[in-house]
């Protein structure tokens, strides 16, 4: 008797709350509808991995056939490529954009002139710009017949000029460099932001005990620096399957030469989409993507939450 | 303290090298857009010019509206999406930091699970192109992948969670302030500066965007922003002046085209509003980046 008359009040109570919320719900509603539309919708179109598009049936009237995509992709040479490029290039980041990035936070922290934050606004600024315009930069540079270095830098020296965009050798260099000159600003701000928040008593008592500056950034600053620096790269790592589709295509200015170093699982899918006409190839490789890149986001997430609560995506 | 004198020396040195690496290929941009052509040919891209010009500059305004319209096609866009943004994010933001509502946590997961799983181009492009049909028009530009992100959202509603006050919001409406009344009245004046990072955020995004145009633009190239401009230019130059004039003048004017520098030229007019918009709204970026800590 008792238990009925609490599911009554329980069921008065949920009435007058979603009565409260119906205007919170209306608030809700646009952003809903654009997750509708835009990350909800296109599931049902990863089927197409499976299928054979035609494009007068559509994407559910077209013909089953199986694992035969995910078969030829991977018989051919890209499936091996596109992955290894996606994966090194990304392992590349990880360690030179980490490295750089605390040591300039480091830098930062410990500048005591009015300088600081000039410094910190030069420094971002290329995080800022499209890769559009940094493929301009870039081609400054590189051009064969114009840019800087073939002109200046390499005339001086007495050496030949180099034909940048059609040597690829050249390119993982180039690319990991690019990447690092917009990226390092960015993610120097997070391990800064870390380091302010270190208590400066611990800095004043080393001082005292006559510590030298060396010594208290590798004894005190860099170990405390080690919870930022593994969960930035679990969360890089997670992210390994994804490449930077702006970096790789502009910036190598999608030329042919060089694809065998700038072809990642991105730039596979969209040349096998918009270029190629391949959608069986392109589809394959984005299921293969969306699900590798799934399974490692979560996991990395997992073992972000294990260490530090506060900082996992969910 | 000799020791930590040296230090700051150092630490000045090793920043005035990562600021010059930051800015030196900006300057050479710059430059080269205001070198002769004809000495480019003879002596590349320069820092020091012998012969300045701003022939590229004149060339660039004087051959047609492209770039001019271009301008404004990016103005419009950066400005409509930038509001839209911000209205639908931080309206979901808000809804999802609401404790007692029934269906938060349903919809909570809805905006994580974006953030872990998505479509990929595919099928997201046969959406927009098949189902929807926006293909070659303004919503092309405006709408895919850039409206809203898994990470404002859940950025914004940390913010209103930690930020602001429970009691402020049971005050409000005890004192007989509905839901969108306290929203409107209390928590948006409370919001400023995470308002102010994700429109940010929102604008850059859309000022920098060239992939909607690139894949979703096939032929109205009157709906190119400044990026697409700049994109098509690069694959092609002769595109400046086919857009303005008809094609068979833009053949016989073509050898007339101070390729080289209008090249530079037309980098520096797409750099120049970040370049100008950037130091009074870096605080603002830094913020934004700090508060999303490591989740970025």
């Amino acid at each position: 008797m008792e238990k009925e008359k609490k599911v009554g009040t329980d069921k008065k109570t949920l009435k007058k709350r979603l009565k409260r919320y119906i205007p919170i719900y209306f608030m809700a509603l646009p952003g809903l509808i654009y997750l509708f539309i835009n990350n909800y919708m296109p599931l049902p179109g990863l089927v197409l991995a499976f299928k054979k598009f035609n494009a007068k049936k559509g994407i559910f009237g077209s013909d089953f056939i199986g694992f035969k995509n995910f078969k030829y992709l991977f018989a051919t040479k890209d499936a091996f490529v596109i992955t290894r490029n996606t994966i090194l290039y990304n392992l590349a980041f990880i360690v030179v954009n980490t490295v750089l990035a605390v040591f300039v936070a480091i830098m930062l922290a410990e500048m005591t002139s009015k300088l600081k934050k000039t410094y910190q606004c030069l420094i971002l600024m290329p995080f800022m710009i499209s890769m559009v315009i940094v493929s301009y930069l870039v081609f400054g540079f590189l051009s064969s017949d114009n840019g800087f270095i073939n002109n200046t830098f390499l005339r001086a020296l007495g050496k030949e000029p180099i034909k940048w965009y059609m040597e690829k050798k050249y390119w993982p260099f180039i690319l990991v460099f690019v990447n690092a000159w917009k990226v390092t600003g960015y993610n120097c701000i997070i391990y800064l932001s870390t380091i302010l928040g270190i208590d400066r008593g611990i800095y004043e008592s080393a001082s005292i005990d006559g510590c030298s500056k060396w010594r208290q950034i590798t004894k005190i600053t860099i170990p405390l620096l080690k919870p930022t620096i593994i969960m930035m790269t679990l969360l890089a790592i997670g992210r390994i399957f994804y490449s930077d589709f702006g970096l790789f295509y502009q910036v190598p200015q999608n030329q042919g030469a060089l694809f065998a170093v700038t072809n990642t699982i991105d730039t596979y899918v969209y040349r096998g989409l918009l270029e190629l006409g391949n959608m069986s190839m392109s589809s394959a490789a984005g299921l293969y993507q969306s699900i590798i890149g799934f399974i490692l986001i979560l996991s990395a997430n997992l073992a972000v939450k294990k260490i530090e609560p506060d900082s996992a995506l969910f | 303290m000799r020791s930590d004198k040296k230090f700051q020396i150092f630490s000045h040195a090793v920043l005035i090298l990562f600021s010059l690496l930051a800015l030196l290929p900006m300057i050479l941009i710059l430059t080269s857009s205001l070198t002769d052509n004809n000495e480019i040919i003879a002596n590349g891209y320069t820092y020091f010019p012998k012969k300045w010009s701003l022939y590229a500059y004149e060339y660039i305004f004087k051959t047609g509206n492209s770039v001019v319209h271009a301008y404004g096609i990016s103005v419009v866009l950066t400005i409509v999406g930038t509001a839209l943004a911000l209205t639908i994010t931080t309206l979901l933001a808000y809804a999802i930091s609401k404790k007692g509502m029934p269906g938060r946590g349903v919809i909570t997961f809805l905006v994580v699970f974006s953030m872990l799983f998505n479509g990929g181009l595919v099928p997201t492009y046969i959406i927009y192109t098949n189902v929807l049909g926006i293909k070659n028009s303004f919503l092309s530009l405006l709408i895919p992948g850039l409206l809203m992100n898994g990470f404002n959202v859940m950025l914004m509603k940390s913010y209103f969670v930690s930020s602001i006050p429970e009691e402020i919001l049971d005050a409000a409406y005890i004192d007989g302030a509905g839901e969108v009344r306290t929203f409107l009245s209390v928590v948006t004046p409370l919001s400023k500066p995470i308002l102010a990072t994700v429109a940010l955020f929102a604008g850059i995004g859309y000022w920098n965007d060239w992939m909607n145009g690139y894949i979703y633009i096939t032929k109205r190239t009157d709906l190119y922003s400044v990026q697409n401009l700049l994109n098509r230019m690069m694959q092609n130059i002769q595109f400046l002046s086919q857009s303005s004039s008809n094609i068979q003048n833009a053949n016989v004017g073509l050898s007339a085209i101070p390729m080289a520098s209008v090249r530079m030229a037309m980098a520096m007019v797409g750099l120049l509003p970040i370049l100008v918009v950037y130091p009074f709204v870096q605080k603002y970026f830094v913020k934004g980046i700090t508060l999303g800590g490591v989740k970025g």
